[in-house]
């Protein structure tokens, strides 16, 4: 396994790139450690694959430099870079049987017959398929047909990375629970470094141990997803994670206290009084329907029964606002206000978090 | 308005497709098909819509025998997962296709497309081509399609499953909405759980090829009719364990029993009895006097920001758990579990619910 540093990495799809609009990646420069689970996320065309692809080496980057382990690889084919790769949809032959598919890359790479054997056998049982072993891989499944896909990357011991290109799109939704938590006991286990492309927040947040949120070509945050959940750099962030995502508001901030419309609301520290279009943040999370006359005024909408809790959306002056309340949560006619959890209201100035204290 | 199936079967060469099925679906309501792949919601569409005919029994629409009708001939909307729009055509013409296939006047061609385009917010993109929209965009406009044509019966078959899943969760707002402008039988056939409760109307969980429940959605969630309904509709997967009812209690294991405020233990006979509950209803914490707690090995931990999944093995089942809050913890610890006995559901041998959880029937 190795650490990945991508060294003012950018690339444009265009010949001769002139604005920074031109870039699909725009500059990045990073260091992914050794053995850490990352998951790329961001929406279709905010320029996770593209990166991936220069990780892979598929996509030779138009800027800058890619280096496994403190070696520059830039120039190296996708053989060289000793990689294993999934993909979104299932890479099988299908006239050979599962377990010919599985040891394939062993094979190629001359492992000896003993070794071979025992790993087949482990991978088999880690997604569950010790019993079809002997079949051919024609006529199984789409999602079975994936796991393998899997399986098979994760069969090699000896590489510098895992990547996963929406690896579960096909999967079911009960069949996904499982295969995830396989991957996330695998990794635990083994410690490979892995990258994990993918527009599903769930999926980026319970495998990796860092998300790396992407928005229109530029990395906009790296972090745990504890992190993004509670802190997040940027109202992309915030909109993108969580669901629903976070609730923006255009607001005046004055040291303490944040006006929208005509309530106040109290903040946990001195913000000053930043520039530029200025907007709280707070979770649906931290939302709750109140009764309370210090209240932010909303009409209720729609009252969505999700199981384990509530949704409430509503609107404050025509702008969408969503709360949660839990399960059994009294939920009155009479409550037409919003409060907000005391430590979770975010400053934002032109879209990017204000830290209190540093705010211009 | 009332789609009908009555009795209605569906067999491919001596395999059953889909078994028995006898279901109302009354004009102006929302249903959702909810089951994995292969469950049989695909195949139930298709004889919804005539493209299959039934092996055995009648389809009716508003009281007519509709069963041996080409799907041409009958008032049939449907939505695939795969966007199909006319790749050549701009928006507006793709809109009005089906309109001028059935030589509708040019002036309510306008009106009709123009209506439809502003409830799915597609007017700014009326002089695009699709393949200049987004994913999501490309999808409202085949939903336009469908809808535009005024169909009695509107059929969506996984329609968000190939969209970003926050284009997802946007659309999944607006379609009950737009639902609800419309007066049509809606059917849509979703394999996520929280998108039917996000849909809300009513629910038929399916499982290999059988309607296994069929009613008000959060009625199916919270008082499922059988183990299988309630593996169908959770996700992650509802927990099980076995139990033994003896008199007055249910024994849990480990020398723990309860006698299970709220659920009626005397109308039920002694015996083993399958324990059903849902990962958010276990904890890590002790919640009130009659919780119940199981000691687990701790196999991972998933984090999803605000919640953490706790995957746990007890005796030899593993359970899921959805905590609030984010709970770092070590793989391989021994932790315990906590169960309010209120949330527990009770199965008989042959899967069927023998008493629901206390707390659905209070809900």
């Amino acid at each position: 396994m190795a650490s990945i540093t991508l060294d003012n990495l950018a690339h444009s799809y265009l010949p001769n790139p002139t604005s920074e609009a031109d870039y699909a990646l725009k500059e990045l420069n990073h260091v992914w450690a050794d053995g850490e689970a990352y998951a790329l996320l961001g929406a279709s065309g905010c320029g996770k694959t593209t990166l991936l692809n220069i990780i892979s080496g598929l996509l030779h980057p138009s800027r800058g430099r890619i280096l496994f382990d403190g070696e520059d690889v830039t120039e190296a084919p996708t053989a060289d870079r000793n990689i294993a790769q999934v993909f979104q949809f299932p890479v099988v032959y299908d006239t050979m049987s599962v377990r010919d598919n599985l040891a394939f890359p062993l094979r190629n790479r001359g492992a000896d017959a003993a070794y071979i054997a025992r790993r087949v056998q482990e991978i088999a049982q880690m997604i569950g398929m010790e019993d079809v072993l002997d079949r051919r891989a024609r006529g199984l499944t789409a999602d079975a047909k994936q796991k393998i896909s899997l399986g098979r990357g994760m069969v090699r011991e000896d590489v510098n990375a895992l990547l996963f290109d929406e690896p579960l799109t096909v999967i079911d939704p009960h069949m996904k629970w499982e295969l995830r938590t396989q991957l996330k006991s695998l990794h635990q286990q083994f410690g490979h470094t892995m990258i994990y492309v993918t527009h599903d927040q769930t999926e980026a947040l319970t495998f990796a141990d860092k998300v790396v949120v992407m928005h229109d070509g530029r990395v906009v945050q790296i972090g745990t997803p504890q992190e993004l959940f509670e802190r997040p750099g940027h109202t992309f962030v915030g909109y993108f994670i969580g669901s629903p995502g976070m609730n923006l508001l255009d607001a005046e901030v004055m040291g303490r206290t944040a006006r929208v419309g005509g309530t106040e609301i109290a903040l946990d520290a001195d913000y000053g009084r930043p520039k530029g279009r200025v907007q709280i943040g707070v979770r649906p999370e931290h939302t709750r329907l109140t009764r309370e006359a210090s209240g932010l005024p909303v009409t209720v909408t729609r009252i969505e029964d999700v199981g384990h809790h509530r949704i409430i959306r509503a609107e404050h002056e025509g702008r969408a606002l969503n709360a949660i309340a839990p399960e059994g949560a009294e939920i009155g006619d009479d409550m037409t206000r919003v409060a907000f959890t005391q430590g979770h209201v975010g400053v934002f100035a032109d879209d990017w978090r204000i830290t209190p204290g540093k705010a211009a | 308005m009332a789609l009908e199936l009555r009795g209605v079967t569906r067999e491919v060469g001596g395999k059953v497709h889909i078994y028995r099925t006898d279901l109302l679906l009354e004009g102006g309501t929302m249903n959702v098909l909810l089951g994995p792949t292969l469950s049989g919601k695909t195949s139930l569409m298709r004889l919804m819509a005539g493209l299959d005919t039934p092996t055995e029994g009648r389809i009716y629409w508003n009281g007519q025998d509709v069963t041996g009708m080409r799907v041409q001939d009958r008032g049939v909307a449907m939505v695939y997962q795969q966007f199909i729009n006319y790749p050549s055509m701009s928006v507006y013409d793709n809109i009005a296709s089906p309109l001028r296939l059935k030589r509708v006047p040019r002036d309510e061609i306008d009106r009709r497309v123009r209506e439809t385009a502003e409830m799915l917010k597609l007017t700014p993109f009326l002089e695009r081509r699709p393949l200049e929209l987004s994913g999501g965009q490309q999808q409202r406009c085949a939903l336009a399609r469908a809808l535009v044509k005024d169909a009695g019966l509107v059929l969506l078959d996984e329609p968000l499953a190939n969209l970003d899943y926050k284009l997802r969760e946007e659309l999944r707002v607006e379609i009950p909405r737009i639902f609800e402008q419309s007066g049509a039988v809606f059917v849509y056939a979703t394999t996520e759980p929280e998108e039917a409760l996000l849909l809300g109307g009513n629910t038929a969980t399916l499982w290999e090829g059988r309607v296994t429940q069929f009613g008000p959605t959060p009625r199916v969630y919270r008082r499922p009719a059988d183990a299988t309904t309630a593996r169908v509709f959770s996700d992650p997967p509802m927990n099980f364990l076995t139990v033994t009812k003896r008199g007055g209690v249910v024994e849990f294991g480990g020398g723990q029993s309860s006698d299970m405020p709220g659920t009626d233990l005397a109308a039920l006979p002694d015996g083993t009895y399958t324990a059903g509950f849902r990962p958010a209803h276990l904890d890590l914490a002790r919640q009130g006097e009659a919780a119940l707690s199981f000691e687990c090995t701790l196999a991972v931990t998933e984090i999803t920001g605000s919640e953490t999944f706790v995957h746990l093995d007890h005796a030899d089942t593993r359970w899921v758990g959805l905590i609030e809050g984010v709970h770092a913890l070590r793989t391989g610890a021994t932790v315990t579990a906590w169960l309010d006995p209120a949330h527990v559901y009770l199965f008989g041998e042959s899967g069927e619910l023998a008493a629901p959880a206390a707390y659905a029937e209070a809900a």
